[in-house]
């Protein structure tokens, strides 16, 4: 069996470590603290594949049935 | 006057209680199990002792000197002679006597492992996550050590017999030897296994003092006869104190330890129903009567239990019940309330130097109808009115008085049908005092309510301030809520009658003279001013019924669209539809097309729906109000009714389907000989026995379904059954279908029907038959009536779906419950986020498009295509 990678599968959407920058604003944006974004495993496959580390956040790219494109963001945690 | 600010509650903690806690907050040490002596005083350190609150007003708390009312009542306690197990913690008193060492009580890890899971628990407290997980893995790696890493003393298995029996091997573990192994538990062993040694130390899972609550907690009440009649708690407690009376006694008296340890597990039984009367395994504790006692756990549990049936729910004043029952001739913003309920229900009316004659008008009248209850003085007293002193109150009567008078029409109230299953399950309407003994409803708003009349009770409620009325008024009221929260179209409209009458009026053309005419719209809220007249026949004037619904369409209205009976042509002929499907109303006007269901109906309808959301809710209320009452003139001109004649059909069209059953049956024998005989083709990822039952079932169906067309064209759009069907008033050409023609294949889970006798349904077949007769197909109809083996059939499917709708309700019941539980506190935010109470974000953007589905139509953005034909010009033919 040949190696894959759970990113190369369809229903995976796309996940990306956003900078610091990027993080603070959105934090200002919805004017929230960093433990009141939703978390994500560290030993989430996803979380391992892109190499993400405790502390990071990911922005998800998911296609909405409502919305079109729809962004969430979680937080990684210690699992 | 004192205000604190409200406070921010940080944190909720839950512990055991200690024996030493349970004496300082006591009061008394309950020694005797009698209440009260001879003269019905209570008995010092009994089980009404004094000291521990009263109930009798009059009387004075011994302990904090309140009145009854004021005075919350103080515990007490006992102190038992033997410990004994809490059965609320059993599971944790075995899981615990299995994790620590039998010798020196240490847990059965050594200090590393038991140091990384501590580490863990800490770690998960910080973040606020339950540590279950974690202490289930404790319990589990601890149970597995045989040795004892600390003292390397042999452990031995415990057993757990229910309800509270211990063993160890053979021997019996009494409560004081798993107290005194709970004991010598050391504090990080303790935290290990979650619990936490200042707030709950292990041992405190044995009883040693037992809690007396107060009496307020456990009244007792005067019967009639003036005998006494206890509490349930009250009984329970003095089971225990005489029992435990009795071990002391038999223990002083050194008695054999057999007879020692009966009593012993007497006294364990009775503090275990104490607590639960319900644990598996111990007969419930009985009332003389034979009744089960209702004790403490009993009081807490369940729908009727303190936290659904007292604290989140609980009953009210200013609300009525009874039967409702229809009013076509009420708004759908109007509520009949029968005289008897407006002179019982009031309404807080501030006196003010501007109203104090009407006031006073309300009081001299007292009882008779509008007129008032009590009144209120200004220091808070309620005096009632009654004849002979209504004039004295009258002459009384100033600014700052409160009179409390009866409903009267056009106040508003709030009226619910229970199962209160979304928003339009309460709404506020207007009152209408009426004659009677049932609340009248408009038809158009049963939908919302989900009510018919067949004895359907609903709940009506007064409201009491005037900040409240406005709210409901604004919020509330019938026809704010016109469009469903859900999916933004309207679940008010036309049912049934309403349906069919604009049907019968729109569907083709039909004359009026003038008389006629106006007769249909003269009940309607409209300024009839005649039209030009349609056509003239015989020299005399004629208008359409079409012209008579465009009379109560708002001037200015234009919708285009294709109504129930469009039968999907390929090429469509728009205005020239023979089926009156194609609907266009022009500036207010109906051009072509009948009014059906999806024109004015409940859930669907698209000519309300652009009402609403293009004028206003008070359009749309009118415009209901007014279709309501023309459809019902319109039915009542035409006359309509149904019966068994209406389900004829002829000889031929009888042979015609006689015939086309007869085929079917004829090539399901065929494919049964082709399978028997290995030709018949598998069916792609079927088996071929699976295959041939699937092209049995499509052969019968394709049966039925041509026997139903059959039926349907022998009757014709002249049929009530048929009108109704083809408008969406009320059944499906389906249901005529297993009237006049054929009931059809009945099914159980979907296939045809297997079970009985071995190879075979019933005996009247053969074994291995696979005819359609055999396996539940019904060629008869219901008209014709069904041959027995037919029937047997059909009941075989009948129960079925009985059973599944049963079961369905329960559990939909149950799944919505939890849903609602879990989403109730969600909230969505100003930046169009969705929060939790914790303001944690569940999604960023409602929905994911941020759109509020009741301002959605029909749960699509489409608002967008009518917005642009709009403002292009009405550009109509685009749109659809």
């Amino acid at each position: 069996m040949s190696e894959y990678s759970v990113l190369d599968h369809e229903m995976v959407p796309k996940h990306e470590i956003m900078d610091e920058s990027e993080v603070k604003s959105l934090l200002k944006k919805y004017k929230i603290t960093l433990e009141e974004l939703p978390k994500i495993k560290a030993s989430d496959p996803v979380v391992v594949a892109i190499g993400a580390k405790i502390g990071d956040v990911l922005k998800i790219t998911r296609k909405s049935p409502t919305g079109g494109i729809a962004f969430y963001y979680r937080l990684v945690i210690e699992d | 006057m004192n205000y604190s600010p409200p406070k921010r509650i940080d944190e909720i903690r839950f512990g055991l209680l200690s024996p030493q806690e349970i004496r300082d907050m006591s009061v008394v040490r309950i020694i005797t199990p009698d209440t009260y002596d001879e003269d019905g005083f209570p008995i010092d350190m009994g089980l009404m002792d004094p000291r521990l609150g009263v109930i009798d007003p009059g009387l004075r708390c011994k302990t904090c000197g309140g009145r009854a009312g004021e005075c919350p009542g103080h515990f007490g306690h006992i102190e038992l002679v033997a410990p004994v197990v809490h059965v609320g913690y059993v599971r944790l008193i075995r899981s615990l006597l299995r994790a620590i060492c039998r010798e020196c009580s240490r847990l059965l890890l050594t200090d590393e492992v038991r140091d990384h899971y501590l580490h863990k628990i800490k770690e998960l407290k910080k973040i606020k996550r339950p540590i279950d997980d974690v202490v289930r893995e404790v319990f589990f790696e601890a149970r597995k050590n045989t040795i004892c890493p600390h003292c390397g003393a042999e452990q031995r298995e415990i057993k757990y017999e229910k309800p509270t029996s211990f063993y160890e091997g053979e021997e019996r573990l009494m409560p004081t030897e798993i107290r005194s192994r709970f004991e010598k538990m050391i504090d990080e062993d303790i935290l290990a296994v979650g619990m936490d040694p200042k707030r709950a130390r292990p041992e405190w899972m044995i009883l040693t003092v037992l809690p007396v609550p107060p009496v307020t907690v456990r009244p007792s009440i005067t019967l009639e006869s003036g005998q006494r009649s206890e509490d349930d708690l009250t009984h329970k407690l003095v089971d225990i104190i005489r029992i435990s009376q009795r071990f002391q006694e038999n223990k002083e008296a050194g008695a054999p330890q057999l007879i020692i340890e009966d009593l012993w597990e007497l006294l364990q039984y009775h503090v275990t129903t104490y607590l639960d009367n319900e644990v598996a395994g111990v007969p419930p504790a009985r009332h003389r009567s034979g009744r089960p006692l209702k004790t403490l756990s009993q009081r807490l549990k369940g729908k009727e239990g303190r936290f659904r049936g007292s604290l989140s729910g609980k009953r009210v004043n200013f609300s009525a019940r009874t039967v409702i029952s229809p009013d076509p001739n009420l708004s759908i913003n109007e509520v009949g309330v029968p005289l008897d309920i407006a002179t019982e229900l009031t309404v807080p009316m501030h006196v003010t130097p501007f109203n104090i004659e009407e006031c006073k008008e309300y009081v001299r009248r007292g009882s008779k109808h509008p007129g008032a209850n009590y009144v209120v003085r200004p220091d808070g007293r309620r005096v009632k009115i009654l004849d002979t002193n209504a004039d004295e109150i009258v002459e009384m009567l100033e600014p700052g008085w409160i009179v409390e008078r009866h409903l009267k029409d056009g106040d508003i109230v709030l009226f619910n049908r229970q199962p209160s299953l979304h928003r339009p399950s309460i709404m506020a309407h207007e009152v209408k005092v009426l004659p009677g003994k049932t609340f009248r409803l408009n038809l158009a708003v049963c939908p919302p309510y989900n009510a018919d009349f067949d004895g359907d009770e609903m709940n009506l409620h007064a409201l009491q301030t005037l900040e409240a009325q406005a709210e409901a008024w604004i919020l509330m009221r019938v026809q704010e809520n016109i469009l469903s929260p859900r999916f933004g179209g309207p679940i008010i409209g036309g049912i049934h009658d309403h349906v069919t009458g604009l049907f019968l009026l729109t569907n083709g053309e039909k004359k009026f003279s003038k008389r006629d005419f106006v007769e249909l719209l003269k009940k309607c809220d409209i300024e009839i001013k005649l039209p030009e007249p349609a056509g003239y026949e015989d020299e005399k004037p004629y208008w359409t019924g079409k012209q008579a619904f465009s009379m109560i369409l708002p001037n200015d209205f234009s919708i285009l669209y294709k109504n129930g009976l469009c039968q999907r042509c390929s090429e469509c002929k728009k205005e020239k539809c023979e089926n009156e499907a194609y609907v266009v109303i022009e500036n207010g006007e109906l051009k072509c097309g009948a009014i059906d269901k999806k024109g004015i109906g409940a859930f669907e309808g698209l000519i309300l729906d652009r009402i609403v959301k293009e004028y206003s809710s008070s359009d749309a209320a009118r415009f209901i109000n007014n279709f309501t009452l023309l459809s019902i003139r319109s039915i009542m001109h035409f006359g309509f009714s149904f019966g068994l004649k209406d389900e004829d059909i002829d000889h031929t069209a009888k042979a015609q389907i006689a015939e086309v059953i007869r085929e079917a049956e004829d090539r399901v024998a065929r494919l049964i000989d082709a399978y028997k005989n290995g030709e018949l083709e598998p069916a792609p990822g079927r088996t071929i026995e699976e295959t041939l039952e699937l092209r049995i079932m499509e052969e019968l169906g394709k049966a039925r379904d041509s026997a139903g067309k059959i039926a349907g064209k022998q009757m014709g759009m002249t049929n009530p059954a048929v009108i109704m069907a083809r408008s969406g008033a009320r059944g499906s050409m389906l249901n005529l279908t297993q009237i006049a023609a054929c009931v059809g294949q009945q099914s159980v889970r979907g296939e045809r029907i297997r079970r009985g006798y071995r190879d075979r349904t019933l005996p009247h077949f053969e074994q291995g038959d696979l005819g359609a007769e055999a396996h539940g197909f019904v060629k008869r109809g219901y008209k014709e009536g069904l041959s027995p083996i037919e029937y047997f059939f059909h009941a075989i499917g009948g129960r079925e779906g009985l059973v599944d709708t049963a079961v369905r309700t329960s559990q939909s019941g149950y799944l919505q419950r939890r849903l609602i539980n879990a989403l109730q506190d969600l909230e969505v935010e100003y930046d169009g986020g969705v929060r939790e109470t914790r303001g944690v974000v569940v999604q960023f953007l409602y929905g994911e498009d941020g759109v509020d589905p009741a301002k959605s139509d029909h749960a699509s953005p489409e608002v967008i295509k009518s917005i642009v034909s709009d403002v292009v010009g009405k550009d109509l033919e685009k749109v659809v």
